[in-house]
């Protein structure tokens, strides 16, 4: 239940100091810090990242999400051709879907043309790969459960009984 | 020219949170701890319910005593939470917001000179209301020894043979009480004993942060003396949809729909079918908005025990309710000066009866961020004030 409690909260704010946690848990400060670690060794945790607009920066950059069909060789399912690819460090996320295509890539580049020649020459050369459909990413409006629009001000009346 | 008022209306105070408001309004960088309704949007998908109302063209009146189905399910609802039932068709009328049930209620029980038990400190409207119904309030002054909580003892003493009603105002505001089964047991002999009705305003029954709310309505005999009065304001963050309802007996509700039918007609249609959504789905909403009500209750409580600030550790609604007797200034004085020298606007104890003197009101209907930021400045000015 803690356990729960210290995910549901670090997901939304992973900077959330930990003797506050503690104290808004209802719990010791020792728990929650061994809870955490518990996680952390048991890959639950598996990282405490920041949600970037990249947009509002001046970096230059581009997301697009690829399809991609895939044959499967015997023995080995899905795991290898998924290997070969999240082995990209400019692959962000691999996920196997059910449905009419295989893997959803995420891919992040500076540019639509480096994106493009990763799926041309990395991506649809791989052996098992049949083909692919390249989707960029014009905008985005909610990541992560966060809504990317500026949060409206508090409309309430300064003092209500 | 005559005098165009009454007697009656001319002898009620204005509430005494206009003073705080007009100051707080003005100030550009205020941190106001002050609201009495939940920072929460309401889910999106009772808003979308609401919408497609509209869209669907539900612009209607609905009957008197509200939609059918909402009525079912407010049935189903107190079934499953509190373990009472009421007949959909007799004994539940939907209200706009709870404060409408709280007047109707009165004004459907109370003769010219019937005593009302209502005890402080607690929300504003009871004691207007019942004075405009004709009756005549009786203050049962709570105590923070008791935790704000009302004793048999207390409730026995402040009985007469002109005593009618009882507002029983648990979860608390704006001391954040609440009343356990042992407390609503001792109570409910003394009730029994001396055949009095009760109002029990329970508009904060979802925030109870002790194990479950107890009604008194649970306990026996209790259900056919109680006007119980609920709604979706704190449970569902619905304020501004002025949704309530009241079940009572038959008997009790059918003289109160005569007033409603008069001078409500029905309450608002869109936030009717809002709420039939509400009940039937939204559980898990009033259970996270409980987590992190509590997370913040917490906080705050821990956050005045380093500060040194006395409090005693509420349970209920989203309230905080220190004791600053320590600074020998008045609740209004503190309130005063804190939102002009520190920019943070809380509530007076003495808004909520004359026995809230010595204390602050604070809500924490806010997000983590703004409470720290409230409490930075608030540990500033008690250092001020310390010397």
């Amino acid at each position: 239940m803690l356990r729960e409690e210290i995910l549901k909260n670090i997901e939304r704010d992973s900077r959330v100091d930990v003797h506050e946690l503690a104290v808004r848990l209802g719990a010791a400060d020792a728990e929650v810090i061994n809870a955490m670690k518990e996680m952390e060794d048991e890959g639950i945790i598996c990282g405490y990242h920041t949600m970037i607009d990249w947009e509002k920066t001046s970096m230059e950059s581009v997301t697009a999400l690829i399809e991609v069909r895939c044959t499967l060789q015997r023995g080995q399912g899905f795991d290898r051709i998924a290997e070969r690819i999240y082995m990209y460090p400019e692959v962000k996320s691999v996920y196997l879907i059910s449905g009419g295509y295989d893997l959803r890539v995420t891919l992040e580049g500076k540019s639509i043309k480096e994106v493009s020649s990763f799926v041309s020459d990395k991506l649809s050369t791989l052996e098992n790969v049949l083909s692919t459909a390249t989707h960029f990413i014009l905008k985005k409006y909610k990541d992560h459960g966060t809504i990317m629009a500026k949060k409206s001000p508090d409309e309430r009346q300064v003092i209500t009984p | 020219m005559r005098d165009p008022l009454s007697k009656t209306i001319k002898g009620i105070k204005p509430s005494g949170i206009r003073k705080f408001f007009d100051i707080a309004s003005e100030m550009k960088d205020v941190i106001s701890l002050g609201v009495g309704e939940p920072d929460f949007d309401t889910p999106w998908h009772i808003r979308d319910e609401g919408i497609y109302s509209l869209e669907r063209g539900r612009t209607f009146y609905t009957s008197n005593t509200g939609l059918k189905e909402l009525r079912t399910e407010i049935n189903n609802y107190l079934t499953r939470r509190i373990g009472v039932s009421y007949d959909p068709d007799k004994e539940i009328m939907v209200t706009v917001g709870g404060s409408e049930g709280i007047d109707i209620a009165m004004r459907a029980m109370l003769d010219p000179g019937d005593e009302v038990l209502i005890p402080q400190p607690s929300y504003v409207s009871y004691e207007p209301c019942c004075v405009l119904a004709g009756g005549k309030p009786v203050i049962i002054n709570l105590k923070e020894e008791n935790e704000f909580r009302l004793t048999a003892a207390e409730l026995e003493e402040a009985i007469t043979d002109k005593t009618k009603l009882l507002v029983l105002p648990f979860p608390n505001n704006p001391t954040g009480a609440i009343m356990e089964r042992s407390d609503l047991e001792a109570i409910a002999a003394v009730i029994e004993k001396h055949d009095l009705y009760v109002i029990s305003d329970e508009i904060y029954s979802e925030l109870s942060y002790k194990g479950d709310h107890v009604s008194i309505t649970q306990l026996p005999g209790m259900r056919e003396r109680t006007v119980l009065i609920n709604g979706f304001s704190k449970a569902y963050a619905m304020t501004g949809w002025r949704l309530g309802y009241a079940c009572a007996s038959e008997i009790i509700l059918k003289q109160m729909l005569k007033i409603h039918q008069f001078a409500i007609m029905c309450a608002p249609t869109t936030s009717q079918y809002a709420a039939v959504e509400a009940l039937k789905n939204g559980d898990e909403d009033v259970a996270q908005m409980r987590d992190a009500y509590n997370q913040r209750r917490r906080f705050l409580m821990e956050r005045f025990k380093e500060m040194g600030l006395q409090c005693f550790e509420p349970y209920g609604a989203f309230y905080v309710f220190p004791c600053i007797k320590e600074f020998g200034l008045s609740s209004d004085d503190f309130a005063m000066r804190f939102v002009k020298e520190e920019h943070v606007a809380v509530v007076p104890g003495t808004a909520f009866g004359d026995c809230g003197e010595g204390y602050l009101r604070i809500s924490y209907a806010y997000s983590i961020e703004a409470l720290k930021a409230a409490l930075e400045r608030m540990e500033k000015f008690l250092k001020k004030l310390r010397g």
